[in-house]
């Protein structure tokens, strides 16, 4: 079985798009949202009816006012300014327990935070595993490995080949998640300064995790000299540019219709991704 | 007043925002704008500041000396995060794993651990043409952002505005970035993935009880709903930037919209008093 993960530092460069559509040209997959803070690929897909999970991770203070004398020892050790006036602000307490262990009173107690929910749905491409991070909460990158496994164990069952992972912006802890052990990334970057700024960065992080990578410059039209110097940045660093899509309203005309591009307009953009899908397989044959 | 810029859904043009916000208030007030998307930091594409001064940042880790380690255990119990453990005669960190709390060194019955810091990123403190400039970049292959962002904002004057460009999402490092703000804007675009992650953004907002206003970018491609959504979540739509290639262009070469199209400064000045409306009547109803 493969797992191939979308990622593009930079947000907003059209990985949920893209998936839709490799969702529509794959066969034999699981889909995967590991953008379990603001997932989108639902929205293209359009799940049938949730199998709903609950995923607790993480603890966060509670003070017993009764017990608690006042001494203030919490408030002092705390290093995440999580408690004031003998109060915990549950946005900022990191679950570390440090107060709770020291309490002389032993007024401090770690309830588990239920910090998401994760689902299993049918989409029409196949199964789709996605996930909503509780507002505010942490440990999104326990959700991701929550639903990458969930995803493992449909395509093991089902006997599907392939795993295609719609990933979150940026490259901390969700994305690391995401990448870890995947058999390719495909980077979908944009051809401005920020984006290749992030790319940079993005690749680093491949490379940092051992994950080979492919690139695709979207809307690369916006600005040819930009996507010049991406795609040297790329031939410098050894890595290929599996395709270069034209910039295209139909993308987001599709979107507002809930389809993947491919269905929404088959000829233009659908036929650029179709390469890009071909390249993609081949090197997940190779 | 703390003004942040979050999202929700990447790339809707939280970076447009701030660094247009921070040249076009420049001359009016004091500007500090602070860069907390620590992960991928581009505020500095557009502003080219001088950078003064550069501070490694990380995390304090346990350093274990096994001479005086008894073997007893209790650094293992009490570490939330498996960051620590001892299997027989071996005591092992797992540094990647720590977030720094302290529990095990001050816990440790014999005071055998000492804390070391391990660097995590970088902090970049400059400026440029009168705006104040801070800056965190996460270190590649870290995994831990709010530590940095956390340190970015220690940097807060709080003279005049201070201007945060957020992280996109709305996990830990937003909360971070965000928390203590007087006001948020939530930057999106009309299409159902833009509503989709406003909302998710807007429920933010209201748990950490920040009033937050919308800029819709990109007006004129997709569909009315997010206009519909702020209409009935009384989320006031305090911008509008149409979809235009102009635009995209001047953004794709790194220049900001108040340098590229200047009609635009008085416009982001307006933006600003709006906000400062917002936040001086919420101000006084809660002092009444």
């Amino acid at each position: 079985m493969k797992e191939i993960v979308v990622l593009s530092g930079k947000g907003g460069t059209g990985k949920t798009s893209i998936v839709g559509s490799l969702a529509f040209l794959a066969e034999n997959k699981v889909m995967v949202d590991c953008d379990v803070d603001a997932a989108d690929l639902h929205l293209l897909l359009q799940p049938e009816p949730d199998e709903d999970h609950e995923f607790w991770s993480g603890q966060t203070a509670t003070i017993d006012e009764a017990q608690c004398t006042q001494c203030g020892l919490c408030e002092e050790l705390c290093r995440f300014d999580a408690i004031h006036d003998l109060r915990v602000d549950p946005a900022a307490c990191e679950g570390c327990g440090f107060c709770a262990n020291t309490c002389p009173a032993k007024a401090i107690a770690m309830k588990d935070n239920l910090a998401g929910h994760w689902f299993i749905s049918d989409t029409r491409y196949g199964p789709l595993v996605h996930a909503r991070l509780g507002i505010a909460q942490e440990n999104s990158g326990k959700l991701v490995a929550m639903v990458r496994q969930q995803a493992k164990e449909i395509a093991g069952k089902i006997g599907a080949g392939l795993i295609i992972s719609d990933g979150p912006p940026g490259i901390g802890c969700p994305v690391i998640s995401s990448l870890s052990g995947t058999d390719l990334a495909l980077l979908v970057t944009e051809p401005t300064l920020s984006g290749q700024h992030d790319l940079e960065r993005v690749i680093g992080v491949c490379r940092h995790f051992g994950v080979a990578a492919l690139v695709c410059i979207n809307k690369y039209d916006i600005n040819e000299d930009n996507t010049r110097r991406i795609e040297d940045y790329c031939r410098r660093q050894g890595i290929d540019i599996a395709a270069k899509i034209p910039y295209d309203s139909m993308v987001t005309e599709a979107m507002v219709h809930g389809k993947t591009v491919m269905e929404y307009h088959p000829n233009g953009t659908a036929q650029h991704i179709e390469k890009l899908w071909n390249i993609i397989a081949g090197h997940l044959a190779g | 007043m703390i003004v942040s810029v979050a999202s929700g859904k990447g790339g809707t043009g939280k970076t447009l925002i701030a660094t247009s916000l921070a040249i076009s208030l420049k001359n009016r007030v004091a500007v500090q704008l602070l860069d907390c998307d620590v992960e991928e930091p581009n505020d500095h594409i557009f502003l080219k500041p001088t950078i003064d001064k550069t501070e490694t940042v990380g995390i304090p880790v346990p350093v274990v000396d096994e001479a005086k380690c008894t073997r007893c255990g209790r650094c293992a119990e009490v570490c939330a995060f498996n960051a620590i453990a001892v299997l027989g005669e071996y005591v092992m960190t797992f540094p990647q794993l720590c977030h720094g709390c302290g529990a095990c060194s001050y816990l440790c019955p014999e005071k055998a651990i000492t804390e070391e810091n391990r660097e995590t990123g970088v902090i970049e403190t400059g400026g440029v043409d009168g705006i104040a400039f801070v800056l965190g970049r996460l270190t590649v292959g870290e995994a831990m952002a709010p530590p940095i962002i956390r340190k970015v904002k220690e940097k807060i004057k709080n003279n005049g505005i201070v201007i945060i460009d957020a992280p996109p999402g709305t996990s830990c490092p937003v909360v971070e970035s965000v928390k203590g703000s007087d006001f948020c804007l939530l930057v999106t675009e009309p299409t159902p993935f833009g509503l989709n992650d406003l909302k998710l953004a807007v429920e933010t907002m209201r748990e950490l009880d920040i009033p937050c206003g919308v800029v819709l970018n990109r007006a004129g491609n997709g569909d009315e709903t997010v206009a519909d959504y702020c209409r009935l979540e009384n989320v006031p739509l305090l911008m509008t930037i149409p979809l235009d290639m102009e635009i995209a262009r001047l953004y794709s070469r790194g220049v900001t919209l108040a340098e590229g199209l200047p009609a635009w400064q008085e416009k982001f000045a307006g933006l600003l008093e709006k906000i400062t409306e917002i936040v001086d009547e919420r101000n006084s109803c809660s002092k009444r």
